[in-house]
């Protein structure tokens, strides 16, 4: 059984047909990339997935599960866990107290009135281990706004990891890193790598040649091709619709 | 650590220098013969205490409500109607007005939560709104002229119809609620909510069910006020639909933007310096509110945290550099 089963999918903004039948599957432990053009529906494809926007037709099935209609919160609860684009986070807080948020997510009912957080050992260490994971151990106590652009995305990620997850939905994760960073991400996803379901939106195609088990290209909110990377490389339609020929030459 | 910390921040020692000074005023009222003070300060606690209600959803929730005076109506209605048909129990009255203000505001806030930003604004003002020409036309009650009230609530062998018991009764209710919301803000539900405040959207793709939360906040908060209504009208011996008026629950808000918004005695400050303001001016003249106005926008961007967020901002500043010395320490 698939861990994520996508059916049909339809999104209209309008006239905009942004996502147009989109079919997808996740194996378990599979790192799925999807790539494509600017505007070609990517974000709004993890937005239906995360629930935050409903489609106009099709199924999303995750686990045997038809989730379709969950609500943000409970696709969150029930195993899947995303990152944004642009990064969100709580900036008043340090970086602690935001994987920790992530990890009261999924520790029980937050109506506790009494005990205060600071001293739940618990989310702590659930928390220290994300950040540890994600290589911001050192960096916990530090406010978030005082953290650099690419610690952020590595927060992103940390907090991802801390509420239990099944399926990562990763949104370029590498968007507006420097050359170095990027590697540091692309060594942190390939050790999150056949631990999670992954679907990886990304831009980099050295960080998506290098990681995806299979790759989709999505085209006018269409997949005009889903394979693994060396058929997906070889493949004229993608060529000609997307990837330049010094990605083929990589 | 933090507790050491808090005694040493300028905030603290305001605060506590604060609610010394108000502990200290029937004190003064004896000795200088002015048994008004008792009254006018007493207000300004109970104000004070509406004002923490309304700062947890505002201050640390981000929800405007413009129509909480709906519930510091709905405690002094207890109040008065339960006295008006010869119930005099101070526990009676407390009872009705908290389950009357529980189902009351389950009900609006239900009902508000579904929008948010001017929207929320707009229905909680609305809902005020409808309560206030409720208790208008409830002629029995008095009707637009208000209830008046016989005798204080009684709450057995404490004795409300002392001024100074009942200022104390009052100083006590606001002291132990400024502890609950110092705890709670640090706890679970308090995190829920402020991450609420900071990035409603990434709370719930983290699995938190926002609203159910955003909810309880806002019935705790109405409940407080509720209590403040309770004491308002055994303060004045009188129920009146004007506790309700929208001016009121704007009143509210400037008392918590003046304070100083996500500080915890915020809202005692703004609530003394809006009361006394408004005290001293109208003395002064009869056009208090042309002095009054101005002063207001003068100290809000002077100080946009306000009174207490500089001495906030000031201790933050001092903690963050003991921070960078300490870095770790507090991870376990």
């Amino acid at each position: 059984m698939s861990l994520l089963q996508v059916a049909g999918l339809v999104k209209r903004f309008g006239g905009l047909v942004a996502t147009d039948g989109v079919e997808l599957s996740v194996e378990p432990g599979e790192l799925h990339a999807v790539i494509g053009p600017n505007g070609a529906g990517k974000t709004t494809l993890i937005n239906q997935l995360s629930g935050e926007l409903t489609p106009d037709a099709g199924t999303i099935t995750f686990e045997g599960r038809d989730v379709t209609a969950l609500p943000v919160y409970q696709r969150a609860l029930a195993g899947f866990s995303r990152s944004y684009q642009i990064t969100s986070v709580f900036p008043e807080f340090s970086a602690l107290q935001n994987v920790m948020m992530a990890a009261q997510a999924h520790a029980g009912h937050s109506f506790a009135f009494w005990q205060p957080v600071a001293g739940e050992t618990a989310l702590i260490d659930v928390a220290q281990a994300a950040l540890a994971q994600v290589g911001l151990a050192d960096r916990a106590q530090v406010p978030v706004a005082a953290l650099a652009h690419g610690e952020h995305r590595q927060l992103e990620i940390a907090m991802t990891l801390a509420t239990k997850p099944k399926l990562l939905l990763l949104d370029e994760p590498m968007a507006g890193m420097g050359g170095h960073e990027s590697e540091a991400m692309i060594a942190l996803l390939s050790g999150l790598k056949g631990r999670y379901g992954i679907i990886l939106v990304e831009h980099d195609m050295d960080a998506v040649f290098a990681l995806a088990d299979r790759i989709s290209v999505l085209v006018y909110g269409r997949v005009i091709a889903c394979d693994v990377p060396k058929a997906i490389r070889a493949n004229a339609e993608v060529r000609e619709a997307y990837l330049g020929d010094e990605a083929m030459a990589a | 650590m933090a507790e050491r910390a808090l005694l040493r921040s300028p905030q603290a020692w305001a605060a506590v220098a604060l609610l010394g000074l108000l502990g200290l005023v029937p004190l003064y009222a004896q000795v200088f013969e002015q048994p008004f003070y008792i009254t006018l300060f007493a207000r300004i606690l109970i104000f004070a205490i509406a004002a923490l209600g309304l700062h947890l959803i505002l201050g640390y929730g981000a929800m405007v409500s413009f129509g909480h005076a709906l519930y510091i109506g709905i405690g002094a209605y207890a109040v008065g109607i339960l006295s008006y048909h010869g119930v005099t129990s101070g526990w009676a009255h407390l009872f009705a007005g908290l389950v009357v203000g529980a189902v009351a505001a389950t009900i609006v806030g239900w009902v508000c939560l579904r929008t948010s930003g001017m929207a929320f604004i707009m229905i909680t003002l609305a809902f005020a709104q409808m309560f206030y020409f409720l208790a208008v036309s409830l002629k029995l009650y008095g009707g637009d002229d208000g209830l008046t009230i016989a005798a204080r609530s009684d709450f057995g062998w404490v004795n409300l119809a002392n001024n100074t018991v009942f200022y104390y009764v009052i100083f006590t209710v606001l002291v132990l609620l400024l502890l609950a919301v110092r705890r709670v803000v640090e706890s679970r539900f308090g995190m829920v909510l402020r991450g609420c405040k900071s990035n409603e959207r990434r709370m719930q793709a983290l699995g938190f069910s926002t609203v159910r939360y955003k909810l309880v906040a806002y019935v705790i908060s109405a409940l407080v006020c509720v209590i403040a209504g309770i004491l308002l009208a055994n303060l004045t011996k009188f129920a009146s639909p004007s506790f309700m008026q929208w001016q009121a629950s704007g009143d509210l808000i400037v008392m918590i933007v003046l304070g100083g918004m996500g500080t915890l005695i915020g809202p005692v400050a703004g609530a003394a310096a809006l009361l006394l303001l408004e005290e001293v001016l109208s003395g002064w003249t009869q056009h208090w509110m042309v002095i009054l106005g101005p002063l207001i926008v003068v100290i809000v961007i002077t100080s946009n945290r306000g009174i207490f967020g500089v001495l906030a901002a000031l201790g933050a500043a001092r903690s963050t550099k003991r921070a960078a010395g300490h870095a770790g320490v507090r991870a376990r």
